[in-house]
């Protein structure tokens, strides 16, 4: 059986900064495994800038950044194989794959790093009535088509979710020349970037419809339109507010879910506020030697975290190689308090080696709240935001020697305080 | 005339409105910090964009992406977009070649943000 020391899956931007990790901190026995032609993940679709200002300290394109990672890969020699497909990855971290080149391989890894990334929410998961027909993408397929291959998926567009990818596809379309009529969105704030509902919608005149859905699909051959209605507080259509929109083309932008079967397979715990990986702060999952970063353990808003995250988890593979990575002690559950979804990472080492950052989304819209944490009944954390908002994760960072109070505490708070009104 | 607008420069998203005469802007209310008057300043006498888009490549159906090195005035887009539209490329292209020099006499180039072999 070929041998690894450390085994990464995915070669998006989360794999490939794991891996440069990894090697940066000594390792020299890497392999990257990509289902795709090319590395570079979803990047490589995302042609529109803004990627890379915490990182490089300028706004990027998608390939761009991951050119950057791509060739520090290439400098460093760290062999990767595209169009390999990762099909099983064992507790023993024995990880099966299947190649046109190599047929089925098994490799056995001594540590693996779980990179697969996230795929959108498809119309089945919507339960939206109406025709199956032809003319229905995701957000990110439509992506795909203009960007990678040269293809136009439509003329007369509707865009349903104001999630950023469907924001970005809204001004894509139109400089492509297709006429888009309207965003729809069930809540009533978009989770999007200001920024990209400005250059994306505003600047085009397109009308962005909050707290509107789509209630029904028409078309028998192909969609010929679709029926959008206002919903009320309890997020259900209001009858007699039913407008039609004709349009070829209906795009979707509605969350994003992290791929974890694999990591399923290894036996790795999967958190239910983010469908990743439970991770303590060095990025390991509940199954030793195992790590996950980037939208595989929980969706991020920025690419820089993601890079931020996997490097990290790839110094941490190298030092579980090594032997040099402390596995005893406690690990302290980390608890949700108000207003606070999706926390990574869920668990905390009794006596962390180095500060903790933790990164979780807001709930709701809160203004002029407070983030604070608490470890055995006390403060050891407390920052006023103007705003808190679920389209930018909150990212916040704790001293070592704040958390001593780890060795004694059952759990350690983070939860949002929002001023009395 | 009176604008109105939303700050971009954080999840505030401030609603700005402000007077201009073509010269100069003025009673700008609404915005919350300094980042987002000067950004109804700019957005308001001269409002640029960065340009994303896709050229053909001679010999393949797989299109090349571009950018506008800097950003170019907002009223340019759409003439920028055409002249990007009707380029085609000769392999091999390296991030940071200029495709089109000076496109649609903005001053601006257009340049390759990926590698084509």
């Amino acid at each position: 059986m070929r041998k690894t020391d450390i085994l990464i899956i995915g070669g998006g931007p989360a794999g490939l900064a794991a891996a440069v990790g990894a090697y940066e901190a000594g390792a020299r026995d890497i392999l990257i495994l990509d289902r795709e032609e090319r590395l570079g993940g979803i990047l490589k679709q995302c042609i529109h800038n803004g990627f890379g200002l915490h990182t490089f300290k300028e706004e990027l394109t998608g390939p761009e950044y991951a050119q950057r990672f791509i060739e520090k890969v290439l400098e460093y020699k760290i062999p990767y194989q595209t169009e390999t497909m990762v099909i099983d990855v064992s507790p023993e971290k024995v990880v099966t794959c299947v190649s046109r080149k190599n047929g089925l391989e098994r490799i056995e890894a001594k540590s693996v790093i779980l990179c697969m990334g996230c795929r959108e929410r498809p119309r089945g998961s919507l339960g939206t009535p109406g025709e199956r027909c032809p003319g229905i993408f995701t957000a990110g397929t439509a992506q795909k088509f203009t960007n990678l291959e040269g293809l136009m998926p439509g003329k007369e567009v509707v865009i349903l979710g104001s999630g950023d990818i469907g924001l970005i596809m809204a001004r894509r379309m139109t400089f492509l020349g297709a006429k888009v009529h309207a965003c729809v969105e069930l809540m009533p704030y978009s989770s999007g970037l200001k920024r990209n509902i400005v250059q994306c919608l505003d600047d085009f005149g397109i009308p962005l419809l909050l707290s509107h859905t789509v209630v029904d699909i028409h078309g028998k051959e192909h969609l010929t339109g679709v029926t959008v209605a206002e919903v009320g507080a309890d997020l259900k259509p209001i009858p007699g507010t039913e407008k039609y929109f004709p349009c070829d083309t209906l795009l979707l932008s509605v969350g994003l879910i992290p791929e974890n079967e694999l990591s399923e397979m290894a036996g790795v715990k999967i958190a239910p506020t983010t469908s990743g990986a439970e991770v303590d702060e060095q990025l390991q999952t509940s199954v030793p030697g195992i790590f996950s970063a980037g939208n595989v353990l929980h969706v991020h808003d920025l690419v820089d975290f993601v890079s931020e995250e996997a490097t990290k988890a790839g110094a941490n593979a190298f030092r579980y190689v090594q032997n040099a990575l402390p596995q005893s002690g406690r690990k302290v559950p980390v608890k949700m308090g108000f207003g606070v979804g999706g926390i990574v990472p869920q668990f905390v080492s009794e006596n962390p080696e180095d500060k903790v950052s933790f990164m979780f989304r807001p709930r709701n819209v809160y203004r002029n709240a407070k983030v604070i944490v608490e470890l055995g009944g006390e403060q050891i954390y407390a920052k006023k935001s103007m705003i808190l908002a679920p389209g930018e994760m909150v990212n916040l960072s704790i001293p070592a020697d704040k958390l001593k109070g780890l060795a004694t505490a059952d759990s350690i708070l983070v939860r949002i305080e929002v001023p009395e009104a | 005339m009176k604008y109105e607008l939303t700050c971009i420069n954080c999840p505030m998203g401030c609603r700005i409105t402000a007077d201009y005469d073509g010269k100069e802007v003025t009673n700008i209310q609404g915005y919350t910090c300094a980042r987002g008057k000067a950004y109804a300043q700019t957005e308001i006498t001269d409002p640029t964009r960065m340009v994303t888009a896709l050229v053909g490549v001679a010999g393949s159906h797989v299109p090349l992406s571009v950018k506008t090195q800097t950003p170019i005035r907002k009223p340019l887009i759409f003439d920028a977009l055409e002249e990007i539209r009707q380029t085609v490329v000769n392999p091999p292209v390296r991030i940071g070649d200029v495709v089109i020099a000076n496109v649609c006499g903005s001053g601006v180039n257009v340049i390759a943000t990926e590698n084509i072999d």
